[in-house]
C-alpha cells in the first residue's frame, strides 16, 4: 500500500475550520475516507486546524471502534457477532477473505448479517460484493407485517419513499397542521395524545417538550437520535432507510413546539445507507420549503444537520450523544442539569428517539384524540416490535399496543422455524429480560410487560428455541457490554468485566460456587452506582435468566 | 445572603449554603463520606462511586461528590446498601490493578472487610512502567482511571494538555499523542500530576530508583 499523501489533506480539511472542536467527527471521517484511517500527521492537521490540543484529538480517535489508527492491510468483510447473528454459528466466510466481527449491525432480521465498506450485504449471493449499492436497487428488502400500518405504511416496498410519494400518502399535512397552532397549543396536543419515548426509556414526549420550550435561554436545539445500536434492533432503520421524511417531519414539528433554530439527526456509521437517504430527502425538503427559511411560509425557520457517529453504543445516551456532536470522548455527563435545562452546547436540547418522532406528524394528521384510541389506555398508539432468532417470518411489526407476545410470535411472525419448540425469548434488548412460555400471553404494552418483569425497552423481541444453548447467549451480551462501557465509572467500567469473566467460566462448565453471587453482587452495584443506563443495565438480561433458569448458573452435572 | 438549605444527613438536621454538595453538606457536621477519585482541587467527576450515597426518593444511590443539597433531602451515608456497593467497587478494582502502593486503596479496603482475592483469575489491566524521561515514570498497571493527572494537565490547572485517555472501557488508558515520548508533547514537568496521583502509577524517577534500589538489597 503507497504511503498516505499529505499534499491531498488540506483541501478536505479547510471545510471543517470555522466550526471548531464540533467539526471533530466530521474530519476524522473526511481523513478515514481519504486514507483508509487515520495517520499521525492528519491528526496533527485537525488539531491544528480545529485548535483542539494533540492528545484530546488521539483520545477521541482512540474512544471510537470505526477509526483505525494504523492502516488496514485488506478490504475486510465485517460479520455480526450478536446473538441472532451467530445462532448457527454464523456465516462461514471462505478462506482468504479478512474477517472482523463487529457489534449488531441492526440486521437482525437478515441474519447472518455481514456488510462490506458499511453496506450490507447478501452473502449468499455475492460475498464479493464490494461497490456502493445504488439507493433503488438495495439487495435487502425487510419484512413488514403487523396488524396495522401507519408508522410503517410507506415501509417495505423495496425503495425509498420520495417526498412527492410521502406527500400523497398524507405526509406533511401534520406539519402544516402544526404550524397553525401556537406552540403552547401543539406541546398540548402531543401531551394528550399519551406519546411516551420509543427509544426504552418510556419518557412522555410532550413533558420533555414542555420543559425545554419554558427553558430561559432562547437557542435550543432539538435530535433525532438515530445511534440504534441495541442488539436486536433494526426498526430504526428501515423507519430511515425507506421513509425518511417521516422522521424529518417530526423533527420539524419538535424544532417549532420549543422554537429551535438547528436540529440534529445523530446516526450510527453503520447505517450509511440510510444517511445517504436522509442527506437525499433533506434536500427535497429545502427545495420545496418545507426546510430552511420561512417553513411553509409560516414565519418559522428551521435546518437540520445529519452527523454520523463512529461505532460507540454508549452514545444512544443522550448525554453521550451531545459530547459526540461537540467533539469529544462519548462519555455521559451527570445529571442533572438534565438535557432540557443545558444539553448540546449547553443550551436547552431535545432529544427523541427515531420512532417517537415519527408518531408526531400521526398526531398532528389525525388529532390526539384519535391518536391515542389505539393502544392501551396507559400505552397510546401503535408499537414497532423486531423479531429476529427463531421465527418463521423475522421483520419489522407494528401493531398497537395491548396484543400478545404470543399473538406477535405465533400468528404474525409465523410461530417456531425448524419445527422446533419456543424456549425463550429475549424482549428489549441486550439491555432487556427474558420471557418464557408461560410469559407468552403478557400484553404488550408498558404497563403489563413492567408488571411482568419484563422490560419493553425498544421493542426487541429476539426469539430461542428450545435447543439454544442460553449460557452462549448471555455470554456473548456480557462481552457486548463490557465492549461498549465507556469507561468513566468505576462499576460499569470493572463491573462488565467482571461479567465477561465469569460468564466464560459458565459456559465452559468451570463455575465456581461463589460465582453465582459474585454475579449478584456485580449487578447491584452496577444498577445502583453506574453513572448511566448502559451500566445501571448491563446485567439485567443475565439476572433476568438467572432468576427463571438458575441450573444455567450452578455447576454441570454432567461432568462435561 | 446566600440562601441556606435545610436537609437530614444519617437522622441529623443540618442547614448548609444553596450550591453545597452532599460530600461537603456531611463533612459540616462530621461525617467523612469515603472518596477514591475526589480532590479539593480537581473537578469532580462522581467517576469511582465510592462516594455513593442513599437519598430517599431516589431510585439509584446519588454519588455525593457531585450531586447538591436540596431542601427538605433525607440522606444516609453509610447503609448496607451503600457498603455493599462501595465493598464491590473495591474488589473489582483490587482485581484490575496493583493497589499496594495506594494508601487510600488499602485503607477504605480495610474499612469495608473488602477482599482482594473475591474476583480470582480476572484479567488485570497491565501495562509496561514507561521510563521516558528524566522526570518521573509512568506505571500504569497501578493507575486506577481517577482522572486526576489528565484533570491538571489540562484545564484544573495547568493548561499543557499533554495527556489525555486513550482507548475506552476496561482498555482505557492515561496516554500521549500516538504514544509519543513525554519528551515529544507538550509536557512542561511541572510536576502537578504526579502530585494528586493516589496510587503510585506516577512517580518521581528519583523516588523510583531509590525504590528499585531497595528492592535489589532486599532480594
Amino acid at each position: 500500500m503507497p504511503d498516505p499523501d499529505p499534499l491531498l489533506l488540506s483541501p478536505v480539511l479547510d471545510q471543517y475550520k470555522l466550526a471548531g472542536r464540533t467539526s471533530l467527527l466530521p474530519a476524522l471521517h473526511a481523513v478515514q475516507s481519504l486514507y483508509g484511517y487515520i495517520p499521525e500527521f492528519a491528526a496533527e492537521s485537525i488539531a491544528r486546524q480545529l485548535k483542539v490540543p494533540l492528545a484530546e484529538v488521539y483520545g477521541v480517535v482512540t474512544f471510537y471502534s470505526h477509526f483505525r489508527t494504523q492502516s488496514a492491510a485488506t478490504r475486510s468483510i465485517q460479520v455480526c457477532k450478536d446473538p441472532a447473528c451467530r445462532l448457527d454459528g454464523g456465516i462461514k466466510i471462505p478462506d482468504g477473505i479478512q474477517v472482523e466481527d463487529v457489534p449488531c449491525m441492526g440486521l437482525c432480521d437478515m441474519a447472518p448479517a455481514a456488510a462490506v465498506d458499511g453496506i450490507s450485504a447478501d452473502w449468499t449471493i455475492d460475498l464479493g460484493l464490494s461497490k456502493r449499492l445504488p439507493l433503488s436497487g438495495r439487495m435487502h428488502k425487510s419484512h413488514i407485517g403487523g396488524d396495522v400500518s401507519i408508522l410503517t405504511r410507506n415501509c417495505g416496498k423495496g425503495q425509498v419513499t420520495t417526498l412527492l410519494d410521502y406527500r400523497a400518502s398524507g405526509g406533511y399535512t401534520g406539519l402544516e397542521n402544526a404550524l397553525r397552532l401556537t406552540p403552547p397549543e401543539l406541546i398540548a396536543q402531543v401531551k394528550a395524545s399519551g406519546l411516551v419515548g420509543r427509544g426504552g426509556a418510556a419518557f412522555p414526549t410532550g413533558v420533555k417538550w414542555e420543559s425545554a420550550a419554558a427553558a430561559s435561554d432562547s437557542t435550543r436545539y432539538v435530535i433525532c437520535n438515530a445511534d440504534e445500536s441495541e442488539p436486536g434492533t433494526f426498526k430504526d432503520r428501515i423507519l430511515l432507510e425507506d421513509d425518511p421524511h417521516h422522521m424529518i417531519e417530526g423533527l420539524i414539528i419538535a424544532g417549532y413546539a420549543i422554537g429551535a433554530q438547528k436540529g440534529y439527526v445523530y446516526i450510527r456509521v453503520e447505517y450509511s445507507e440510510a444517511y445517504q437517504v436522509i442527506l437525499h430527502a433533506l434536500d427535497e425538503a429545502r427545495q420545496a420549503g418545507i426546510l430552511g427559511k420561512n417553513i411553509l411560509t409560516s414565519g418559522f425557520s428551521f435546518d437540520i444537520e445529519v452527523r454520523q457517529g463512529a461505532g460507540a453504543y454508549v452514545c444512544g445516551e443522550e448525554t453521550a450523544l451531545f459530547e459526540s456532536i461537540e467533539g469529544k470522548r462519548g462519555l455521559p455527563r451527570i445529571k442533572p442539569p438534565f438535557p432540557t435545562t443545558a444539553g448540546l452546547f449547553g443550551k436547552p436540547t431535545v432529544i427523541n428517539n427515531v420512532e417517537t418522532l415519527c408518531n408526531i406528524p400521526e398526531i398532528l394528521r389525525e388529532g390526539a384524540q384519535a391518536y391515542s384510541a389505539r393502544g392501551t389506555q396507559k400505552s397510546t398508539g401503535t408499537k414497532l416490535f423486531c423479531l429476529s432468532g427463531d421465527v418463521v417470518r423475522p421483520g419489522l411489526y407494528e401493531l398497537p399496543f395491548g396484543a400478545s407476545l404470543r399473538h406477535l410470535i405465533e400468528d404474525l411472525a409465523g410461530g417456531m422455524a425448524n419445527q422446533r419448540g419456543f424456549g425463550a425469548a429475549l424482549v428489549g434488548g441486550a439491555a432487556g429480560g427474558f420471557a418464557t412460555a408461560a410469559e407468552l400471553d403478557t400484553r404488550l404494552s408498558f404497563e403489563d410487560m413492567r408488571s411482568a418483569g419484563i422490560p419493553l425497552g425498544a421493542g426487541v423481541v429476539m426469539v430461542f428455541d428450545e435447543t439454544r444453548d442460553l449460557r452462549l447467549i448471555l455470554l456473548r451480551l456480557a462481552q457486548f457490554f463490557a465492549e461498549e462501557s465507556c469507561g468513566k465509572c468505576f462499576p460499569c467500567q470493572l463491573g462488565t468485566q467482571r461479567q465477561v469473566e465469569i460468564l466464560h467460566r459458565v459456559v465452559d462448565g468451570q463455575i465456581d460456587k461463589e460465582d453465582p453471587t459474585r454475579l449478584s453482587e456485580i449487578a447491584q452495584t452496577m444498577t445502583d452506582a453506574s453513572i448511566c443506563g448502559l451500566g445501571q443495565s448491563a446485567a439485567m438480561a443475565i439476572q433476568s435468566a438467572n432468576k427463571r433458569w438458575p441450573q444455567i448458573f450452578t455447576a454441570r452435572q454432567d461432568g462435561r | 445572603m446566600q440562601e441556606m438549605i435545610e436537609l437530614t444527613i444519617d437522622d441529623e438536621v443540618v442547614s448548609v449554603p444553596a450550591g453545597t454538595t452532599i460530600y461537603h453538606a456531611a463533612m459540616e457536621m462530621g461525617v467523612v463520606i469515603p472518596t477514591l477519585c475526589f480532590h479539593e482541587y480537581c473537578s469532580a467527576n462522581a467517576l469511582c462511586r465510592v462516594c455513593v450515597v442513599e437519598v430517599e426518593g431516589s431510585r439509584v444511590l446519588v454519588p455525593a461528590c457531585v450531586a447538591k443539597v436540596s431542601a427538605g433531602m433525607v440522606v444516609h451515608t453509610d447503609t448496607p446498601r451503600v457498603r455493599s456497593a462501595r465493598k464491590t467497587i473495591l474488589e473489582m478494582l483490587a482485581a484490575s490493578v496493583d493497589v499496594s502502593d495506594s494508601a487510600d486503596v488499602l485503607r477504605l479496603m480495610q474499612d469495608y472487610n473488602a477482599r482482594s482475592d473475591r474476583f480470582p483469575a480476572s484479567i488485570r489491566r497491565e501495562s509496561d512502567l514507561i521510563d521516558d524521561n528524566p522526570m518521573y515514570v509512568r506505571d500504569y498497571s497501578k493507575c486506577i482511571l481517577c482522572w486526576r493527572c489528565v484533570q491538571v494537565c489540562a484545564q484544573d490547572a495547568q493548561y499543557t494538555f499533554a495527556i489525555n485517555f486513550t482507548g475506552r472501557g476496561y482498555e482505557t488508558h492515561i496516554g500521549t499523542f500516538y504514544d509519543r515520548s513525554l519528551t515529544e508533547t507538550t509536557c512542561v514537568f511541572c510536576g502537578q500530576c504526579v502530585a494528586v496521583c493516589p496510587t503510585g502509577a506516577l512517580k518521581p524517577r528519583r523516588e523510583w530508583l531509590l525504590e528499585e534500589k531497595d528492592h535489589a538489597h532486599t532480594r
